[in-house]
């Protein structure tokens, strides 16, 4: 099925209800969106440690146990670490949500097809990992219900597969300086840097 | 006193557990080595600290860098098998200049039954130092103690990335 949604309506829906949350943004795509949304200094943006977001958003949610943690990444970026969604599952945490934008494609890089497009379910992985929450999401009204359900407390970690359009969109370019990133991120926590 | 392969009886695990505490690393991520065994036991049963356990030795990169980010200090352990997996997410603490830290139990240079950890124990420190990360080497316990805390010193208040090998000598060889 191709779904209708557009990236980028469906994370602006998303992170008008952010309050309190920090949010980490897998390389490519999901960093352009989330920063087209409106930059914020509650956003760690990754350039590149492609596999890592969802477990950059785990150490924070660790360390950061009474705010919400929300992990903006791809289904390519997911796809290198499926062992991340086991470690997730046992870690874990109350506080942390991962929304894989799941264009079923590698987009940064062409479009070539992804294996999620030829049936890969990583909402599937991570139900099968423990996660408290997972579903696939391809209708954009279903969209203002993930954001209200985001801002509530669960039970454990939570995936959610938002079927996207696979399309190109103009890049909107977040700093790639990563000291900066990081140290305004830290600031907006309230610590300063060494 | 001869080492066993947990170091349980010169105790120097649980020494290096003490100094990570007192350098405030609350989390500890890892992937099993025989060698760091005792020093994850002790990370798992302390509630006031989080121990995650890996898949692949890259998550704790990205787990060590998500921890800082929120206030957190984060320590990895693993084994030098374990180096090879974590190449590209170094980018990460390197470019963002996070402070980073990692304790690695080396295979493959002492007494190795095993040829399998021959070619990735010779391409630890190169391939470290080749991403950018600060090597330092212990073989003895006083050694590691002392580097332990220094690195950690260097890391968290330096910004520093930095990886600690314990020698095999000093673990012991696996036995057969």
């Amino acid at each position: 099925m191709v779904s209708a949604i557009d990236r980028r309506d469906a994370v602006a829906n998303l992170l008008e209800k952010r309050g309190d949350a920090l949010v980490v943004t897998g390389l490519g795509s999901p960093t352009y969106d989330v920063h087209a949304a409106g930059d914020h200094e509650g956003n760690y943006y990754l350039w590149g440690a492609m596999g890592g977001a969802a477990l950059v958003g785990l150490g924070l949610a660790q360390a950061q146990p009474d705010r919400p943690v929300w992990v903006v990444t791809g289904d390519g970026e997911q796809l290198m670490a499926m062992g991340a969604l086991a470690t997730i599952g046992v870690a874990a945490p109350r506080n942390l949500s991962v929304i894989v934008l799941d264009n079923q494609h590698f987009g940064e890089t062409g479009m070539q097809g992804s294996h999620t497009g030829a049936g890969v379910s990583l909402a599937g992985v991570a139900a099968a990992c423990g996660w408290s929450e997972t579903r696939e999401i391809d209708d954009q009204a279903e969209i203002d219900a993930l954001a209200s359900e985001l801002t509530d407390r669960a039970k454990g970690p939570r995936l959610y597969v938002v079927k996207v359009k696979a399309e190109n969109l103009p890049r909107s370019m977040p700093s790639r300086d990563a000291v900066h990133i990081k140290n305004r991120f830290r600031a907006h926590l309230g610590f300063e840097p060494n | 006193m001869k080492t066993d392969a947990q170091g349980a009886e010169t105790g120097w695990p649980d020494r290096v557990f003490d100094t990570l505490r007192a350098a405030e690393v609350t989390q500890a991520s890892y992937v099993p080595d025989a060698g760091h065994a005792r020093l994850i036991q002790r990370f798992v049963e302390d509630p006031a600290a989080t121990a995650n356990v890996l898949t692949t030795e890259e998550e704790g990169v990205a787990i060590a860098c998500g921890a800082w980010a929120g206030g957190m200090r984060s320590v990895l352990l693993m084994q030098s098998s374990g180096v090879g997996n974590c190449i590209n997410m170094l980018s990460l603490p390197v470019l963002s200049r996070t402070p980073f830290l990692t304790l690695v139990t080396m295979r493959g240079e002492h007494a190795e039954f095993n040829p399998w950890q021959m070619p990735m124990s010779q391409a630890v420190q190169p391939s470290l130092e080749a991403i950018g990360l600060t090597v330092r080497r212990a073989d003895d316990p006083e050694t590691l103690i002392e580097t332990v805390a220094q690195a950690a010193h260097m890391a968290f208040s330096a910004d520093q990335q930095i990886a600690v090998l314990i020698g095999q000598r000093m673990i012991g060889a696996k036995k057969w």
